[in-house]
């Protein structure tokens, strides 16, 4: 029973960084209604500032979470001008085929600028752990703050679209680029701050990460990119609690899948469920299913 | 006008940038996708002397595991400069990434082929070795590799050497040294079973246990090299009540090992291969938590000795990294190499199959001491036989077990 308990603390924990980087994704798709594979590769650089400011720089680790904000919120920004911008036009696919340059263009920037040998990220919360029943279930601060981390992410961001003028601009946005523009939405920024809160997020999730998991290294967004993206369409791409929803079932599935079933199997299991998702509820478990009008 | 002012701006980010890193290792080239060759002229490429004998050297220089493949590209880089300064014979090292990919790897080599080299010190990796041999034992190419420990590169193939142990070698050693040393006497295994060189070590391993009776509780495997979550493996040592745990893995994943290990309260012992040499100069690590840590390595950077001590100072002034255990199995490939060129005579007229035909005898009367070993000898499937040290870790530095 404690080792169940333990082991669904670990699935939530790995779920809740799963989650954080699911709503920048699910957000920057529900906006601008592009798949920004580059998303992981923002964490990676984020985790990065953050590494070069702790450890190169000897600041405090609050500078460096701030420091790291700040980098990815511009970096976020730049990269949407540059990149996304111009193909504002184009069909998606070339959009899609660009995310995924600028994914590569990331983590080949950070190899030259950090190098290939891989960092161990020093951890912004407090090493130890909070024992209960007795000393027989650990949890470590980093789990706790992460989960609540996510929580605080997640309602916040639903507030923000929800209750702000930008936010019903995004929703505006989100639902007809068009017919926004023509009712005076400036489309343009609305996108830029969606991007802008989409790597803020990012930069929060790369540090939480590597808090939790630390080694550092070019390609470490990748693969939690590529699950947190996996997550989004698990709770239905464009909803920000399916987003959660989904982060968290994923981490808990693919725990106690690597725990009971086959511990080789841990990332088929995310996958597979990927694919039951996209054969059983394509729109995801939170997702809305929209009606083309022919 | 627009867009000039954001490329400028651009280039102005990506400069700026560049300006802050503070230790570049590995020079790469900007983006790229997956699917065209890769010619990245990685080192060596700065003048090269004319009538210099050319090298080829073929490893990940970006990717997952651009670490190995930079660290063999720059160990051979030392060593050819050493050589070339002496006068005499001039080398000129041919270097192209293949992202430990075995389609790519023998893309790299048809590349290096084309611009002349006569022996390949390589690839890095083994399942993009196991390739590069195939074409290369037709084409009658000597092969040396220096890290390539899996037996599947030389099987069969008369004309590929390897510098490393192989990786049975050191699953027996390990399971030997726990036994002997008595270091544990319920041993967990956590390995990769996406790597052949990690499945291999841990196949040799389980059986070396079950011959001599040491008793192994858990069995767990992960199959990513990056930043993975151990909590499971974990939990399944600590549950089965074991006292070491066997890390057959390179060091990456045993820093998350470590880390996580600490963090939930566990007080494991470990042990490793040579895969985990490296392990104490990863930027950030708390080596505290490596402490009383056992590992089989037959390179120990803090060695004392003339060669070891010069051979990581320049390493370390030229590339701002400690070498570890692939940049010292380079270095002792490139001398393997530069001593058959002197003993047969060979220029940068040779060819390659003559090479590669005076190289096969040769190497098997041959005998080396360098970095990784001493009095080394290799048999005639191209295994070398040298000694697996083991050390264990205190005050974060390697220190002999008695």
């Amino acid at each position: 029973m404690t080792m169940f308990l333990s082991n669904l603390i670990s699935g939530i924990s790995l779920g809740s960084v799963y989650a954080i980087i699911a709503l920048g994704y699910t957000m920057v798709y529900g906006i601008a209604k592009m798949l920004n594979f580059a998303h992981g590769d923002i964490i990676m650089v984020g985790a990065y500032i953050c590494f070069t400011c702790l450890y190169s720089l000897g600041l405090s680790p609050a500078v460096g979470v701030l420091a790291s904000v700040m980098v990815c919120t511009l970096l976020g920004i730049l990269i949407e001008r540059l990149a996304y911008k111009p193909l504002r036009q184009a069909t998606s696919l070339a959009v899609l085929i660009t995310a995924i340059g600028m994914s590569y263009f990331l983590q080949n920037l950070a190899q030259m600028i950090w190098g290939a040998n891989p960092k161990s990220f020093q951890t912004v919360i407090p090493a130890g752990n909070l024992s209960i029943m007795g000393g027989e279930l650990k949890i470590s601060y980093v789990s706790m703050v992460t989960i609540a981390a996510s929580v605080v992410v997640m309602v916040a961001l639903s507030l923000f679209v929800g209750r702000t003028k930008m936010g019903r601009a995004m929703r505006c946005v989100s639902e007809d680029k068009g017919a926004a523009q023509l009712m005076g939405v400036n489309v343009n920024l609305t996108i830029s701050v969606t991007f802008a809160i989409g790597s803020a997020l990012a930069a929060i999730a790369g540090v939480l990460m590597c808090s939790a998991y630390p080694t550092l290294k070019p390609t470490t967004g990748a693969m939690p990119g590529i699950k947190a993206f996996t997550a989004a369409v698990f709770g239905g791409i464009g909803s920000i609690p399916g987003a959660m929803l989904g982060g968290i079932l994923l981490g808990v599935i693919e725990i106690l899948g690597r725990a009971y079933v086959s511990s080789e199997l841990g990332d088929a299991f995310v996958f597979a469920v990927l694919i039951l998702v996209l054969l059983i509820k394509p729109t995801g478990l939170l997702g809305k299913k929209i009606h083309e009008k022919v | 006008m627009k867009k000039v002012l954001a490329l400028v701006l651009a280039v102005i980010m990506v400069m700026s940038l560049a300006a802050c890193g503070s230790k570049t290792d590995t020079p790469t080239e900007a983006p790229k996708t997956d699917d065209a060759p890769q010619t990245t002229e990685a080192v060596g490429s700065d003048a090269a002397p004319a009538g210099a004998i050319k090298v080829g050297a073929i490893g990940p220089l970006t990717g997952d595991y651009a670490i190995y493949g930079s660290a063999v590209a720059n160990g051979i880089q030392i060593a050819i400069e050493e050589i070339n300064a002496k006068g005499g014979l001039q080398f000129e090292l041919l270097s192209e990434d293949d992202q430990g990919d075995p389609t790519m790897s023998v893309n790299a080599y048809n590349v290096e082929m084309e611009k002349g080299m006569q022996v390949l010190l390589g690839t890095t990796t083994s399942g993009a070795c196991a390739a590069v041999a195939d074409v290369a034992n037709e084409e009658r190419v000597f092969v040396l590799t220096p890290s390539a420990s899996n037996p599947v590169v030389n099987e069969g193939k008369d004309n590929v050497y390897q510098v490393c142990f192989t990786d049975p070698n050191q699953g027996a050693s390990s399971a030997q040294t726990i036994k002997s040393l008595g270091l544990g006497t319920k041993i967990a295994v956590i390995w990769n079973n996406a790597q052949d060189y990690s499945t291999s070590i841990y196949q040799s391993f389980m059986a070396k246990a079950q011959e001599i009776g040491l008793e192994v509780v858990s069995d767990t495997t992960f199959s990513d090299d990056g930043n993975a979550d151990f909590s499971v493996q974990l939990q399944d040592a600590a549950n089965a009540g074991a006292d070491l745990v066997f890390l057959p893995i390179y060091y990456t994943p045993v820093v998350a090992i470590m880390q996580q290990a600490d963090a939930a309260g566990y007080g494991f012992k470990f042990f490793g291969v040579d895969g985990m040499d490296g392990l104490l100069a990863v930027e950030g690590f708390n080596t505290a938590l490596a402490e009383g840590s056992y590992m089989l390595t037959p390179f120990d950077a803090n060695k004392t000795d003339d060669l070891t001590a010069s051979f990581v100072a320049s390493y370390e002034a030229k590339f701002g990294v400690t070498p570890n255990q692939f940049a010292a199995d380079a270095y002792d490939a490139m001398y393997i190499f530069y001593a058959a060129c002197q003993e047969l005579g060979f220029t940068s007229e040779t060819t390659p199959q003559e090479i590669c035909e005076a190289m096969i005898p040769w190497m098997q009367s041959f005998t080396y001491t360098g970095l990784t070993g001493e009095g080394m000898v290799w048999t005639a499937d191209g295994c070398v036989s040298k000694v697996a040290t083991a050390y264990v870790i205190r005050d974060g530095a390697y220190a002999s077990v008695d």
